[in-house]
């Protein structure tokens, strides 16, 4: 939207091209690997897979969602996949262990909370980096969760459990529900209320928001605790489609969910983006991976390549500021 | 040379009242931790493990001293680990099957050409360093997977190992290498144009680009300098251990980081030395000794690193040292 404002002419002479030289890069990398999928694997443009690589993404776009207002804060949260696996694992033992659901998705709620007030006190209130908080954060998360387990999986869950991933309801699968969900809350939350607001301030211009005489920190812790409750809410989801709850599940989610988020063209600096874009990016993402499988390249070239595409996706943006 | 001594001399008497406070407190936690393990544990203060923790804070100071120097201009490196997994790998592989040079220069060279992808991210990509470096994290750990394919080499020749593994008056190798590498980099980060550069860049990098200094090819230089110094760190890691897997880096960043910030070297740049990195690394060996001492599990390790970082900047913060730009 600002960079189109400080174009007003050239905007009105070729409209076309300025959106498509705007359009984040998941649009593009998604039209790609669709077009070159469909035609030269076959089993890429049918519903069954279509329906599979939806489901797979429901719990990155859920976590990538939290992730955006991160990221438009000018923050960042490493800690989001390690703390996902912290919640399955905590929700699950409360399951086996013979507690009901609800109270176990609270305390899964609770963890993530926890985890997203104290990344977001040291970050907002202390004035840490936000990368070695979150690293930090990343190690405990990690360690509570395998010393939880002794380092073996969750398992024997109750069958009720497998709906979170496995249910249908109005003929749409619960996890796509639950991204509808995630996405709806989230557009709401940042489009429709002044904590909306505050995000893209916060990351525009944080002191100008502090001269006002708005307690940023609060909005600014607010925002990590929203980034860390998503992900125990996708926890389920991740945990009934592993049938298990693992401790190191989520490493590397928080990953996958950065480059979501950059794809779908959100800067890193001054609260540039936007949560549609993160869908499209997830969808990118998710899309790669499968494509990636179905073409038969191993997941350990899959981690390069993905590294690969969140560089090679912020060095354009980098680009285009230089350019606009 | 005199004028060097006279501005150091000068610096200690007007020490500031922040970066006392980090001196204090590290040598504080340093004499409280040798003061608990010996009272803890009756086989703290034995010549075996005493060598056994310089050893290990000697590796961990090797990991650290590369990041110490980017953290320096204001940057980070979070690929360090994995750079230093994927050259572990390469090394390995050769040396084992005999190619002795060729396992040493492909360390090397892998290090440094991971540093240089990130230096050309970093300075002319003006890409944020955390996301380039986080980036390349995975490219790393993604090559070294596709080039061990799962498995695990063991079994290095003796006369490899002596860099890991030997003694020489009495004295670990790796101990000895890491003074070498204190003192060359001390003297690169005090008394040369790319130490000052490093120093000028983390400090104000405005001032720094307006006094006419090549920052793009003094940050490259940096960034190549961290991935070299990881290759050189794979080479001592694998005599040591005497086996190499694609696993090798993922547990290594964090300690890093905690190393570089328990040396109270400032995550904002400009401030801290490689003497202080020294200092951290054998305050965290001292740390992990303790807790292997004391029978703590080791999943706890991460959470324990973990900590560290997070008290470390945390109390420096509250203790009143400008380590972090409000």
């Amino acid at each position: 939207m600002r960079e189109t404002a400080a174009h007003p002419q050239l905007v009105e002479r070729m409209p076309l091209l300025q959106a498509a030289l705007h359009a984040p890069g998941a649009f593009y990398l998604l039209a790609i690997m669709g077009a070159f999928l469909t035609l030269w694997t076959p089993g890429f443009f049918t519903a069954a897979n279509l329906t599979n690589v939806a489901l797979q993404v429901a719990v990155l776009t859920i976590v990538a969602l939290g992730m955006t207002l991160i990221i438009l804060t000018e923050g960042i949260d490493l800690s989001l996949g390690p703390v996902l696996g912290l919640c399955g694992v905590g929700a699950s033992l409360m399951i086996v262990a013979g507690y009901p659901l609800p109270l176990a998705i609270g305390a899964a709620v609770i963890i993530g909370a926890c985890f997203g007030l104290l990344n977001g006190t040291l970050i907002a209130v202390v004035g840490m980096p936000p990368f070695i908080v979150t690293l930090g954060s990343f190690g405990i998360a990690q360690s509570i969760a395998t010393v939880l387990t002794q380092g073996d999986s969750v398992v024997n869950l109750p069958s009720y459990f497998r709906w979170f991933n496995d249910g249908v309801f109005l003929a749409v699968p619960v996890p796509i529900w639950a991204t509808f969900a995630a996405f709806a809350a989230t557009w709401l939350l940042l489009y429709g209320t002044k904590f909306g607001r505050y995000v893209f301030a916060i990351g525009g211009n944080r002191q100008a928001l502090i001269l006002t005489g708005t307690r940023v920190e609060i909005y600014h812790i607010a925002v990590y605790v929203y980034g860390g409750v998503l992900a125990a809410l996708a926890s389920f989801i991740m945990t009934a489609r592993m049938n298990a709850a693992h401790p190191t599940i989520g490493v590397g989610l928080e990953f996958d969910a950065i480059a979501a988020v950059i794809l779908g063209g959100t800067s890193f600096e001054k609260g540039r983006g936007g949560i549609a874009g993160t869908v499209v990016g997830a969808l990118a993402v998710g899309v790669l991976r499968n494509g990636l499988n179905l073409v038969g390249v191993g997941t350990e070239w899959q981690v390069a390549i993905v590294g690969l595409v969140i560089i090679t996706a912020v060095a354009l943006d980098s680009l285009r500021r230089l350019n606009t | 040379m005199s004028v060097e001594a006279s501005q150091l001399a000068a610096r200690i008497g007007h020490l500031p009242s922040d970066r006392l406070f980090v001196i204090v407190s590290r040598l504080a936690a340093l004499a409280l931790l040798i003061a608990a393990l010996s009272i803890l544990s009756p086989y703290f203060l034995t010549w075996g493990n005493f060598i056994n923790v310089m050893r290990q804070a000697a590796l961990q100071f090797m990991m650290a001293a590369g990041l110490t120097i980017v953290v320096l201009t204001g940057g980070i490196d979070l690929a360090v680990g994995a750079i230093l997994g994927l050259a572990a790998c390469l090394s390995a592989s050769l040396i084992s099957q005999g190619y002795l040079v060729f396992g040493v220069v492909s360390a090397l060279l892998s290090g440094l050409a991971c540093g240089l992808a990130n230096g050309v991210l970093v300075a002319y990509g003006r890409i944020p360093a955390f996301i380039a470096t986080y980036g390349m994290l995975w490219i790393a750990h993604g090559l070294g997977y596709v080039f061990m394919k799962g498995e695990v080499i063991y079994g290095l020749p003796d006369g490899f190992r002596f860099i890991g593994a030997g003694f020489v008056w009495g004295i670990p190798v790796p101990v000895l290498i890491a003074v070498a590498l204190l003192v060359v980099l001390h003297v690169l980060l005090h008394a040369t144009v790319l130490g000052r550069a490093i120093y000028a860049i983390g400090g104000n990098p405005t001032a720094a680009r307006l006094s006419g200094m090549p920052i793009e090819r003094r940050l490259l230089a940096v960034y190549a300098l961290s991935g070299l110094l990881s290759g050189v760190a794979a080479l001592v890691v694998i005599a040591r251990i005497n086996a190499a897997d694609s696993s090798l880096g993922e547990d290594l960043l964090l300690p890093a980081i905690a190393a570089v910030c328990l040396g109270g070297t400032s995550l904002f740049g400009g401030v801290g030395g490689i003497a202080g990195t020294a200092i951290g690394s054998v305050i965290l060996a001292l740390i992990v000794n303790g807790l292997n001492l004391l029978g703590v599990q080791t999943f706890w390790q991460n959470a324990v690193m973990g900590a560290i970082i997070l008290v470390s900047v945390l109390a420096d913060q509250l203790g009143g040292a400008r380590l972090i730009r409000q």
